[in-house]
């Protein structure tokens, strides 16, 4: 990669992120398929940097997904989200952090109509109020919660127990970056980077002691394309779209693959599996699939925290060979145990003494 | 009576969404759906901006307004700040507020998306919960997620999630006070109204089409828009 132009790029994008007090919403998708990396999220906030992360219990799905879907209409997906923003504002946080892309490009493109319209927040104002006689702040710093990670990148490489170097080779491990569409696709000046090279996840590579793969389709979309994926006729569009995406990297024999959205990481782990069941075609190295993983599970990875309480067990790529050429301790025995791990079990009790 | 055009300008993702289009095509260049569909974000952009309501109203009944995958890819590279995909997204608001939807294959979809992410958001909170994920609707969710359906209550614990539980955590119950305000905000913001004219509409196409449509996901017309494809979609 010709990484001068690339830092040219980055210097110019960049956005303001906020040191402390987070107002953290979740994600639908990630609920489901990827629990661990929302409980990694917490602990690495909490226990490793010993921030304050609060989690209101009556917020709700943004509608994203729906709206994207074009089931749920304009201003009624803008006042969800603005009741949101009431439980953020009577918890009396003004930093909003979604787990989700889809849930960050909704909100990004909310504020930006809502700047440009003013009537139109006013209207969405009247319906929160008509709805449930709330009033809302518009939040003072909205930041992804991978941004939030990519803020503190260099203080988790100062507690790291591992790096992403091959223990055998002594050569960083190659990374494949992918972004979720609505990170920055839509506002470039709301991602750090921009649109074009975004900077959030090869910034964690880099500190991390990894090396980020530049190739032909890196800004390709995963495929999930909402509707694309949702009715299984269109299936079709999604596969190939990831389809894509693996053949423009496999040259580059990488390593493995980092998202920061809640479809990506899924759609890239499953549809390697059909695709393999359909063509018999592998993508990584030695007959494997490449492994795919959220920025939550590399960071926790790295942190030393036992993979398999970050749900790595829910992938069906395995994800052993990239522990093994890192180096990271596993027990191979405990990856289907469903034995309550007493420190991931604290997280949770923790979580709902704060409120 | 308001012109199709005027109606489509009431949405304010049509005002973000169009500029003026001078045909360049980067949009349709870099858009996915392009590479996979026989479709064309450029021509799209250029029959609204003729104002031509005939022209409007095919669109509003045709396959193609429902290729796109809302990626937003377009909006990055258009140099004259257009947005197809929020036009897309203001051409489907409008074809299924007027019943047009139903006209196409990928259009009468919108039932499917309605009875699962739509109905869940009201049922649950949530755009997609766990128990409705079925490998009988996602079976490329392979047989790890057989074994995580399976385990669903001891896993979820074992990851430190919050199952159907109070207070927060990884899907956690939704307390009824809540999704009392979700449907009230669905009514008073036109959520509910879009729900029923979709219901109404495919019910008049279902029988249209000799197919048994009720409530749920378990009949014919569910089964048909939910998994036919005539195969002439693509490039």
């Amino acid at each position: 990669m010709k990484i001068d132009g690339k830092r040219a790029i980055w210097s110019e994008y960049q956005k303001d992120i906020e040191e402390d007090h987070y107002f953290y919403v979740r994600s639908c998708i990630r609920q489901n398929f990827f629990p661990g990396s929302e409980v990694a999220f917490l602990r690495i906030m909490r226990d490793v940097l010993k921030k304050d992360v609060y989690e209101h219990p009556c917020h709700t799905t943004c509608s994203g997904i729906g709206y994207h879907g074009d089931v749920v209409p304009v201003d009624t997906a803008m006042t969800v989200v603005a009741r949101q923003f009431a439980l953020m504002t009577e918890a009396g946080y003004k930093n909003y952090v979604p787990s989700c892309i889809t849930s960050f490009g909704l909100y990004t493109e909310i504020l930006e109509t809502w700047h440009h319209f003013p009537e139109v927040e006013e209207r969405v104002r009247k319906h929160l109020r008509n709805a449930t006689g709330r009033e809302f702040n518009i939040p003072g710093n909205l930041a992804h919660a991978s941004d939030i990670i990519y803020k503190f990148r260099k203080e988790i490489a100062a507690k790291a127990k591992y790096t992403l170097v091959n223990k055998e080779t002594g050569e960083p491990l190659k990374v494949v970056d992918h972004i979720g569409c609505h990170y920055s696709k839509m506002f470039p000046s709301k991602g750090v980077g921009g649109a074009e090279y975004p900077y959030v996840l090869a910034g964690m590579i880099e500190e991390w002691g990894g090396e980020v793969i530049d190739y032909p389709e890196r800004r390709h979309c995963c495929g999930f394309g909402f509707r694309q994926y949702l009715v299984q006729a269109n299936r079709g569009y999604s596969v190939a779209c990831s389809r894509e995406k693996f053949e423009s990297m496999k040259p580059f024999k990488p390593d493995m693959i980092l998202t920061n959205c809640p479809g990506c990481p899924m759609f890239l782990d499953r549809w390697q599996y059909v695709i393999n069941e359909m063509e018999g075609t592998t993508y990584g190295q030695n007959g494997e699939g490449i492994p795919v993983f959220t920025y939550e599970e590399l960071a926790g990875l790295v942190l030393g925290f036992d993979p398999w309480d970050l749900g790595l067990q829910m992938h069906q790529i395995n994800v052993e060979p990239l522990l093994d050429k890192i180096g990271i301790e596993y027990s191979p025995e405990k990856k289907f145990s469903l034995n309550t791990d007493p420190a991931v079990s604290k997280v949770k009790h923790f979580a709902k003494a704060v409120y | 009576m308001e012109n199709l055009f005027e109606l489509l300008q009431k949405d304010i993702r049509f005002e973000e969404g169009l500029n003026a289009c001078m045909n360049c095509g980067v949009c349709t260049a870099i858009c996915p759906a392009a590479e996979f569909y026989d479709y064309d974000p450029r021509k799209i952009t250029d029959i609204v901006q003729t104002r031509d309501d005939n022209a409007i109203m095919e669109l509003l009944k045709s396959e193609t307004i429902w290729y796109c995958g809302e990626c937003m890819s377009c909006k990055t590279r258009c140099p004259r700040g257009n947005a197809p995909g929020l036009i897309i997204m203001a051409l489907r608001g409008l074809s299924q507020d007027l019943g047009l939807f139903t006209e196409s294959e990928k259009g009468r979809q919108q039932l499917a998306v309605k009875r699962t992410v739509g109905d869940s958001i009201l049922n649950t909170g949530y755009c997609v919960y766990l128990d409705g994920i079925t490998t009988a609707l996602h079976p490329e969710q392979g047989p790890v997620w057989e074994w995580v359906q399976e385990n669903r209550e001891k896993l979820f614990e074992r990851l430190g999630g919050n199952y159907k539980g109070d207070g927060p955590g990884i899907l956690r119950k939704i307390p009824e006070e809540t999704l009392d305000e979700l449907k009230k905000i669905f009514e008073v913001t036109g959520g509910l109204e879009r729900y029923e004219k979709i219901e109404y509409y495919s019910k008049l196409k279902a029988e249209e089409m000799d197919l048994d449509l009720d409530e749920g996901i378990d009949n014919e017309y569910f089964r048909q828009i939910y998994t036919y494809n005539n195969g002439c979609h693509t490039r």
